[in-house]
């Protein structure tokens, strides 16, 4: 084969979103807010436990925005993570007793640590290289899970069984509504945090290190550094949505916790719109709908309507829901004028 | 001495009583629980029709055709059975959320014969403290049968580990020095049977001289076998799953070990695994069934199958005869219709977990001669006999008694 | 030592069927830039397409060339249809594509000849190979025509002109355009030819692993993993890596105590991301240089 270098001069693999574009403008987010509070009130408990979950799959696709769309680096393996943070609480719930809400922020801080050190090694892959590396750990996740060393404190392959938590203070709502709101208190707070991180030096860091990583190492940015951060706040919020997910299913396995959910969550990011942190909750109802929708148009080629689905989407719209935003506020707008 | 009068009103107050009390239960008051109504009898289900295990919606499909023929034929008890069936993709936090639809939303009567230990797993607790009834889930694991900590849950077919016992039973008392070698799947499956191996060789568990477990994830489990033919073994447990099963059995031949090979019931079917790996290759190959294979010609007059085979052709055509998931949905469906039948007008919960543990001597048309169902209020195990086959030219033949494989508990 | 030479020789055994898929895996990579996950689906698919032409009585060389034919046009189709349309799309969306694809073939292949498994035949017999039993004739031919497609692609990419042009297509899409190449038309036949690599892997893995809509999935991620290990420009690498990460995988499952055996996987995928970040292009690849 030949020693010639190959030289190459790359489009940046991410493409970059404007930071005014990043959220949505005060109006949306109001109309947003208010739907997001007021939906459990009208529906049944089973509902308002597939809102729960939309709101956690919103966060992991969240953190994977932050990670991907932010600061450039590819990432399979978000799935880990998330089991991380689901056993953590899982864990801490059952064998130590600890209250479910404390749990929390324990597993953030221990997947935060993961996904830190992770990022290190990670350093120097990028793109498919990066992709494999990811790969390679959700992949690792779910057989870590089942290793005999840890079988006591997992539950093996039998998974562990967490009790739901009941609404505090003897507050009149059910459990499920209970969790619904504590689950949406928490998802807020990350958002902002979240839109205060892109936009703050860091955030700068992160897009410069995205668009161009020579560039922004030749500028003086401590490269290193924040793509380790970025790795590690964006495991740290996907450890946050884990353990939701462990409390509001009331079950971890191993496997609740392989690939498929890591491509899923791949897949609601690119559906919601790269770096577009509202597409997030966009992207999460698309992952947890839409195969519904493709089970109920045929079950035994549900898959195959999936994939339809899916390419219809990245078809009419291949830069997410951003893209239907941009086009509805500019609609908005000549609506403004006339 | 009562005036005429008085022995007149007498009689006629014990007649108005005597009638009272008869049609109270002739009458057998209707009881109905959410699900259950005087045309229709809803039924939840849950099974992987795609992902890693969707080899086993055949199952659902199954059962869905076998519902439709008992409703062409009148229904039971004069209601139509309405299936609702849900795809899980082998996944637990799908499973929670299917089961909390088919529950809160579709408000089905029970929830029947959902696939896979994991899933089950998941929805257990969750039935149970809605009281909704978790029947004949489809998997062997150990803990379905725990009538006092899950007295809504039950199970259908032999455990995993009582069919272990059994192969260990046989162990000790045909070939006690011998020196086994087992490759197991990494999964519930797998560890389940290993266990109960181990319970089951009890003080002789040291005849185990190598465990080799694998992925469902690699390609091949060659090498594993390649091993595990190194340690000298002479008996070889293949707790696998119908593919690498079939592997299994070509790669021994391949390299020529010729150990006593025993295979799970789970993949002992003729046409899904027998036939591919090659006839020739599994001579002399043990197993235990509990039912008819579908592939198996000594059953081709058996009245039980043929009727199988006539539902087959008239409802689900498409239905490859050879799977033994068909003869499996086709058989469990059967029980569902039984119990259901058994709790004629009182359609309650309560009533079909107590029908369901009254099970007495039930024998659905795919059981082998011998094998029968029985449950009671402290056995939540329906089928727990078993017996041993051999391969032979191309068919199992079974020898021996049918075996009991109940765990004490 | 008996143990070790044993473990080695089935380690190239089954790095035979990685080297197959990897290479699949390269010439997609060549013509694209890009890894398409619907591979192995759409090397399964062919197989199964040739498995029943063979149903309905066509000889097994017949219904290979034929699917072979039906593989290259598949997978022109599938570009020109479904990919063409996404070329001015970012990437990401693009991997979307790929996965849309994937679910999309995995899911018809079950309906059409559902899941349970198929025996396939191998034209080069089951016996053992030169009387080893490690080795039969079957993974022998395998490994042989492994290695005489990766020297037909290397004469193809070296010495020929289309090949040049793919090349050139693939690295620099505007120069190459500049001197005529018409690129779009490039990566269709990079396409075609992935497609058609990847139905002969198929075909040479049924006969070992049994044919169902799940076989290539494994089989994919070590094809990825050994064609990253060898250096994604690298034909010949991708055939040294699937070999490596067979052999590795073996010995890590024999000999690292307790967990060897359960983490097969992540070991194999762990050394690999080690040697990536000594040797970020691979063993084999050309080093690429960034300019900004």
């Amino acid at each position: 084969m030949s020693a010639v270098q190959e030289v190459v001069t790359e489009a940046p693999a991410v493409e970059a979103v404007p930071k005014r574009a990043m959220t949505l403008g005060y109006g949306a987010s109001l109309i947003m807010l208010a739907l997001l509070i007021a939906a459990p009130l009208f529906v049944k408990n089973f509902i308002i436990f597939q809102l729960t979950m939309l709101l956690i799959y919103g966060l992991a696709v969240l953190a994977l925005n932050i990670l991907t769309g932010g600061s450039g680096q590819f990432s399979l393996g978000q799935s880990a993570f998330y089991a991380v943070g689901a056993y953590t609480s899982a864990i801490l719930m059952e064998h130590v007793g600890m209250n479910y809400a404390l749990t929390l922020p324990v597993a953030g801080i221990v997947c935060f640590g993961f996904g830190f050190l992770f990022g290190q090694p990670a350093l120097r892959l990028s793109g498919v290289y990066l992709a494999l590396a990811t790969f390679a750990l959700a992949t690792a996740m779910p057989q870590l899970l089942k290793l005999g060393y840890f079988e006591h404190w997992t539950g093996g392959v039998q998974g562990l069984v967490v009790t739901k938590p009941d609404a505090p203070f003897g507050l009149p709502m059910s459990q499920d509504m209970w969790l619904y709101y504590f689950t949406l208190a928490i998802t807020i707070a990350i958002y902002i945090f979240s839109v205060n991180l892109l936009k703050s030096r860091s955030g700068r860091a992160f897009m410069a290190i995205r668009d161009n990583e020579i560039a922004a190492s030749a500028m003086g940015i401590d490269v290193a550094l924040y793509k380790t951060l970025a790795f590690g706040v964006s495991a740290g919020i996907t450890g946050v949505a884990g353990g939701l997910g462990a409390i509001a299913v009331q079950f971890v396995a191993p496997d609740g916790y392989t690939i498929t959910l890591a491509i899923s969550l791949f897949l609601g990011m690119v559906v919601g719109g790269v770096g577009w942190l509202p597409g997030s909750i966009v992207g999460s109802a698309f992952i947890i709908f839409v195969p519904n929708i493709a089970e109920g148009i045929s079950k035994g080629l549900s898959g195959a309507v999936f994939g339809v689905l899916l390419f219809l989407v990245i078809f009419l719209v291949p830069h997410g829901a951003r893209q239907v935003a941009i086009v509805a506020q500019q609609l908005i707008g000549k609506l403004k004028r006339n | 001495m009562l005036s005429k009068q008085k022995l007149r009103i007498a009689a006629f107050s014990t007649a108005v009583i005597a009638f009272a009390a008869m049609s109270g239960s002739a009458l057998a008051q209707k009881k109905y629980d959410t699900g259950a109504t005087d045309t229709e009898i809803k039924i939840g289900n849950i099974m992987p029709y795609s992902g890693p295990a969707s080899a086993y919606g055949v199952i659902g499909k199954t059962e869905e055709a076998y519902f439709k023929k008992i409703n062409a034929e009148g229904g039971i008890n004069g209601r139509k059975i309405n299936f609702i069936t849900y795809d899980d993709a082998y996944s637990p936090p799908k499973a929670v959320e299917q089961v909390r639809k088919l529950v809160e939303s579709d408000e089905v009567l029970l929830v029947f014969n959902s696939l896979g230990t994991p899933s089950n797993s998941a929805i257990q607790k969750y039935l149970n403290s809605k009281k909704v009834p978790q029947l004949f889930v489809a998997t062997g694991a150990t803990k379905w049968n725990d009538p006092k900590n899950f007295p809504w849950t039950m199970g259908w077919q032999p455990s995993y580990q009582s069919e272990a016992r059994i192969y260990a039973k046989y162990l000790m008392k045909e070939k006690p020095n011998a020196k086994i070698a087992i490759m197991y799947q990494n999964d519930d499956f797998g560890k389940d049977y290993l266990k109960g191996l181990k319970d089951g060789l009890g003080a002789k568990a040291s005849m185990i001289i190598a465990e080799e477990s694998y992925e469902t994830s690699e390609p091949t489990i060659d090498n594993h076998i390649v091993k595990l033919k190194a340690t000298g073994a002479d008996v070889f447990l293949n707790i696998a799953t119908p593919k690498f099963a079939a592997q299994a059995i070509k790669k021994l031949a391949e390299i020529e070990w010729k150990p006593m090979h025993i295979v799970t019931n789970v993949s002992a079917s003729v046409g899904g695994v027998i036939k591919p790996a090659g006839f020739e290759n599994a001579q002399g190959i043990l197993s235990a069934a509990y039912a008819k294979d579908g592939a198996d010609s000594q059953w081709d007059n058996d009245p039980g199958m043929k009727k199988l085979f006539a539902f087959l052709e008239k409802y689900y055509p498409d239905a490859n005869k050879l799977d033994g998931a068909v003869v499996f949905g086709y058989g469990v469906a059967q029980t569902m219709v039984k119990v259901l039948e058994m709790c004629g007008d009182n359609l309650t919960r309560e009533n079909v977990m107590k029908q369901a543990a009254s099970l007495r001597d039930f024998t659905p048309d795919t059981l082998l001669p011998g094998v029968k169902i029985n449950t009671s209020a402290t056995d939540f195990a329906p089928i727990e006999q078993l017996q041993m086959m051999r391969f032979k030219g191309e068919k199992w033949e079974l020898f021996g008694d049918i075996i009991s494989g109940e765990l004490s508990n | 030592m008996e143990l070790f030479t044993n473990q080695i020789l089935a380690g190239i055994a089954t790095g035979a069927i990685y080297a197959c898929m990897a290479l699949a895996v390269v010439m997609i990579y060549q013509a694209i830039d890009h890894l398409n996950f619907a591979q192995g689906e759409m090397a399964m698919f062919s197989t199964f397409f040739s498995w029943q032409l063979m149903q309905w009585g066509i000889p097994y060389w017949w219904a290979f060339l034929i699917t072979l034919a039906f593989s290259f046009v598949g997978g022109v189709l599938i570009e020109r249809l479904l990919f063409k349309p996404l070329a001015k799309a970012p990437i990401l969306t693009n991997v979307a594509g790929f996965i849309a694809l994937f679910a999309i073939i995995n899911s018809v292949a079950g309906l059409i000849w559902d899941f349970t498994i198929k025996q396939y035949p191998t034209p080069f017999g089951s016996s053992p190979f030169l009387g080893s039993q490690l080795i039969s004739t079957h993974q022998a031919g395998m490994i042989g025509v492994t290695v005489g497609l990766l020297i037909l692609l290397y004469f193809f990419f070296q010495f020929t002109r289309m090949g040049l042009a793919m090349r050139a297509a693939a690295s620099l899409p505007e120069s190459a355009r500049l001197v005529g190449i018409n690129t779009s038309w490039m990566i269709a036949l990079g396409w075609g030819m992935a497609a058609a690599i990847g139905s002969i892997a198929g075909i040479l893995i049924a006969p070992v692993v049994f044919l169902e809509p799940n076989m290539m999935g494994g089989v994919l991620i070590y094809g990825f993993a050994a064609a990253v290990l060898g250096g994604l420009t690298s034909p010949l690498g991708a055939v040294v890596g699937g070999f490596l990460v067979g052999i590795f995988e073996n010995l890590a499952g024999t000999y690292i105590p307790g967990v060897g055996n359960e983490l097969k996987l992540p070991i194999a995928l762990a050394l690999i991301i080690t040697v990536l970040v000594v040797k970020p292009a691979g063993l084999f690849g050309r080093p690429i240089v960034k300019r900004v």
